[in-house]
């Protein structure tokens, strides 16, 4: 189910600072052809449709169409990510309109506690540092073979 | 008409490209959640003046396996004990397995749970009267730390709103770790053996997809968590849809590929993992099975696995076969058995399921459950969603195939192949188990010196999924602090000159500079290939002589050495392989990563006389399990330095009783 840029919506992100869609993608397939000013998917038949490229995109320009092998043409499915929650339309063939809503994080974004403070002491221990740091006692086989 | 020799895609590689060296204390290649563990815990036992470097091939915010996100976490150990979770890991691997690695994991996997939770995962809760919550109205009951109760589906999983997982939980990797720290778009393709300390490990080169840069990274200790290996078998789509790989696309085998290539013992390489999931789509059954309740039907709409032959055929396969919970393999077996008798589809029976739980359920409670079937999808395969709107299909309605996808080969899911690692260092692991340096052990080192590893590159485990893959890289990056600090004075040496790596590295940019001249049409040259092309030839050659779907997964002492001749032949075409820009560059390198890995595999189906995994794979001239002889794991190594490979036992020790 391979990537697509719609043409009028790309604007290449000009005024960012990085073309957001090939900042994200995992596998490498969307540039930027830096004389049109618009972005695409350069290997379509490795796109995963994992929708990093879609969901990242400031002007919902990415969109995906269905793997032509297995795929009918006439339905979509759109994310709107926000800071809390996602939104997805997902559209039938047949013209059913079907929307959900999933929350995506509880904290806001940024805001992620990474101990940055926190020193581990004893070093052949076999604790971590979150669970030396609570004196989690670490359990050992309740019986042997 | 313009002849279409030229360059593809848009960042044009160049003859001589830069090259950036570097040197750090510690080195960490992959950028997933095994890198990510290893990246929050690593500065919190590292010394002040000591350096830490990540590189990873993608951007971490959405990097590895999760990078779509997971609407379950899989490994919750909570009120279980890690003893049972050895005892569920051994069942459905078959029975060997390395239970010191995984009830060491099984101790520290809800740790990292809880640090998800806290950075904003949102986890469902169970309410006061049994009910599910999703994340954000579960929080009112609390944490998972504080003893709130986890909506289960089964007996390890929990269930999440997980579109943004790896979103989370790379930022809290980035924060630990530090920005400067990390080298993003930057593909390691090869690691650095110690020119004066045998086997000892000490750096990696590999090149920016952004720029023509060559880097050159000397560390005194290293991890290597690349994910596992996927599209080295033809998948059952060959057009577009070969990008909807069950297993992420990108995971190219390079965690096997680096290890294996300086010496790192592999185990158990003949281990893999085809999973039944919904037909094309890829979407997972889990929560249909668990959660739903539903049942797989087969062509005569018969509910075949709890017909009296699918009991006998179990039995077979007792004590694994006969367990509460039927080996993932073995359920594989059973649907090819059906399938293969003309009996298929195998189909998913939705409807029934749907219709059985509004027995019970209110509309406004219908309405949420056909929200969380639809989430399943959405939250980590949202091609599978597409594909039920395109085909109108309403699950209430209307019943979905299942099929077993191509196979893979990786040691965090349903699989069990990568590096030999020493276990933890307590008193109850067997010392054949344990080992380091200079009378010292190193949890999760691999048999090189200083090189360690995580998630699917630890073999003889499995079933750490997504939470297991963050706390084993925990745990890999304290044991690398460890060496690194009983290693203060060793200086890293590599006895390669820088143009030897850049050669090395930018061969293919080479050869495609030296003869794409020579046709009209760039990508038809008889001197070299194309990466695309050479992928295709590796798939087909595996696919009908390595037990793939072509042959229902079985293949046998004849087919095996047809295939392995092929490689070989594919290994040496593998020198001409031509990139005309950075992104086929790494292609190629991705190739030959596969071609390394892919070969590993079929060099142990060919090593192992049984059928240790039915459903996974057959060796049809040895079908059945022989307990007397095969009752082991199988170890391989590559010697570096004669270029040889040994393939050998190592005896499988029982530590938690049944």
């Amino acid at each position: 189910m391979p990537s697509f840029v719609i043409n009028e919506k790309c604007d290449g992100c000009k005024g960012g600072d990085k073309t957001a869609c090939e900042y994200i993608c995992p596998n490498d397939l969307m540039v930027l052809d830096p004389t049109a000013m618009k972005a695409y998917n350069q290997e379509p038949d490795q796109c995963w449709e994992c929708f990093s490229c879609v969901k990242i995109c400031p002007t919902q320009a990415v969109e995906v169409r269905g793997y032509a092998d297995f795929v009918p043409l006439g339905s979509s499915i759109m994310p709107m990510l926000g800071t809390e929650d996602v939104m997805w339309t997902c559209k039938f063939r047949n013209g059913l309109i079907k929307r959900f809503k999933f929350p995506i994080r509880t904290t806001p974004e940024g805001t992620a506690n990474a101990y940055k403070d926190l020193k581990g002491q004893d070093l052949s221990s076999g604790q971590l540092s979150t669970e030396e740091s609570e004196g989690k006692a670490l359990p050992k086989p309740q019986a042997l073979a | 008409m313009a002849v279409p020799n030229k360059p593809k895609h848009e960042r044009v590689a160049v003859r001589d490209p830069e090259v950036e060296e570097r040197e750090v204390d510690v080195l960490i290649v992959g950028g997933g959640m095994a890198a990510c563990g290893a990246a929050f815990e690593v500065k919190k036992w590292l010394p002040e003046d000591a350096s830490v470097l990540l590189v990873d091939k993608a951007a971490l915010e959405r990097s590895g396996a999760v990078a779509q996100g997971l609407s379950a976490i899989n490994t919750y150990i909570g009120k279980n004990s890690p003893d049972d979770y050895v005892r569920m890991v051994r069942n459905d691997l078959m029975g060997i397995v390395r239970e010191d690695l995984i009830f060491d994991l099984g101790c520290h996997v809800d740790d990292s749970v809880y640090l998800f939770e806290e950075w904003g995962l949102p986890i469902w809760k169970q309410s006061e009267d049994g009910k599910n919550m999703d994340g954000k109205r579960g929080e009112k009951m609390g944490t998972l730390k504080s003893g709130a109760q986890p909506v289960r589906t089964g007996k390890w999983q929990i269930m999440i709103n997980g579109e943004s997982y790896k979103r989370v939980v790379a930022e809290a990797a980035k924060l630990a770790i530090g920005d400067e720290n990390i080298l993003e778009r930057v593909f390691i393709v090869e690691l650095l053996l110690d020119a004066n300390v045998e086997n000892q490990i000490a750096g990696a080169v590999g090149f920016s997809v952004r720029e023509n840069k060559v880097y050159i990274i000397k560390c005194k200790t290293m991890m290597v968590a690349c994910g596992g290996a996927v599209n080295i078998y033809q998948p059952r789509s060959i057009g577009e849809g070969k990008g909807r790989a069950w297993y992420p696309v990108w995971n190219a085998g390079s965690t096997y590929y680096l290890s294996m290539k300086v010496g790192a013992e592999l185990s158990m390489m003949e281990n893999r993992f085809t999973p039944s999931r919904f037909k094309d789509g890829y979407g997972p059954v889990g929560a249909w099975f668990l959660l739903f309740k539903a049942k797989a039907l087969n062509g005569l709409g018969e509910d075949y696995v709890a017909s009296d032959a699918a009991k006998a055929e179990l039995e077979k396969y007792a004590p694994y076969g006969t367990a509460a919970i039927t080996p993932t393999c073995l359920r594989n077996h059973l649907m090819l058995f059906e399938m293969k008798e003309g009996r298929g589809p195998i189909m998913m029976d939705t409807v029934s399921a749907m219709a059985q739980l509004g027995k019970t359920m209110d509309k406004r409670e219908m309405k949420h459950l056909e929200s969380e079937a639809w989430e399943d999808f959405l939250d980590m395969t949202c091609g599978q969603a597409n594909l039920w709107c395109a085909t109108n299909t309403e699950p209430e309605k209307k019943n979905s195939e299942v099929m077993p996808t191509e196979p893979y080969l990786l040691g965090s899911h349903s699989g069990c192949c990568g590096m030999w690692c020493s276990g933890p260092d307590y008193d109850w692991v067997p010392d054949a188990y344990k080992w380091g340096d200079t009378g010292k052990v190193y949890n999760r080192m691999t048999t090189v010196k200083g090189l360690f590893t995580a998630g699917d590159g630890v073999g003889c485990s499995g079933h750490k999924f997504s939470s297991g893959s963050h706390g084993e890289g925990r745990i890999a990056a304290k044991s690398m602090v460890k060496y690194y600090v009983d290693h203060k004075d060793f200086s890293p040496t590599i006895s390669q000159s820088t143009q030897e790596i850049v050669d090395l590295v930018y061969k293919p940019v080479k050869i495609y500079f030296e003869h794409s001249g020579y046709t009209t049409a760039a990508d038809i040259n008889p001197e070299y290939l194309k990466p695309d092309q050479m992928t295709t030839r590796l798939m087909k050659a595996t696919n009908e002589y390595g037990g793939g779907t072509a042959t229902y997964y079985q293949t046998n002492n004849a087919n095996l050495e047809i295939g392995m001749d092929l490689l070989q032949v594919i290994r040496e075409d593998c020198e001409k392989l031509a990139a005309s820009s950075l992104h086929e560059l790494m292609r190629c390198w991705e190739i030959i990563h596969r071609v390394w890995t892919v070969e590993s595999h079929l060099r142990h189906i060919q090593y192992r006389k049984e059928t240790r995994y039915p459903g996974f794979y057959y060796q049809s001239d040895f079908p059945g399990q022989d307990d007397e002889n095969w009752f082991c794991f199988t170890n391989s190594k590559y010697d570096p330095k004669a270029g040889s490979w040994d393939i050998f036992k190592k005896d499988y020790i029982k530590i938690i009783p049944d």
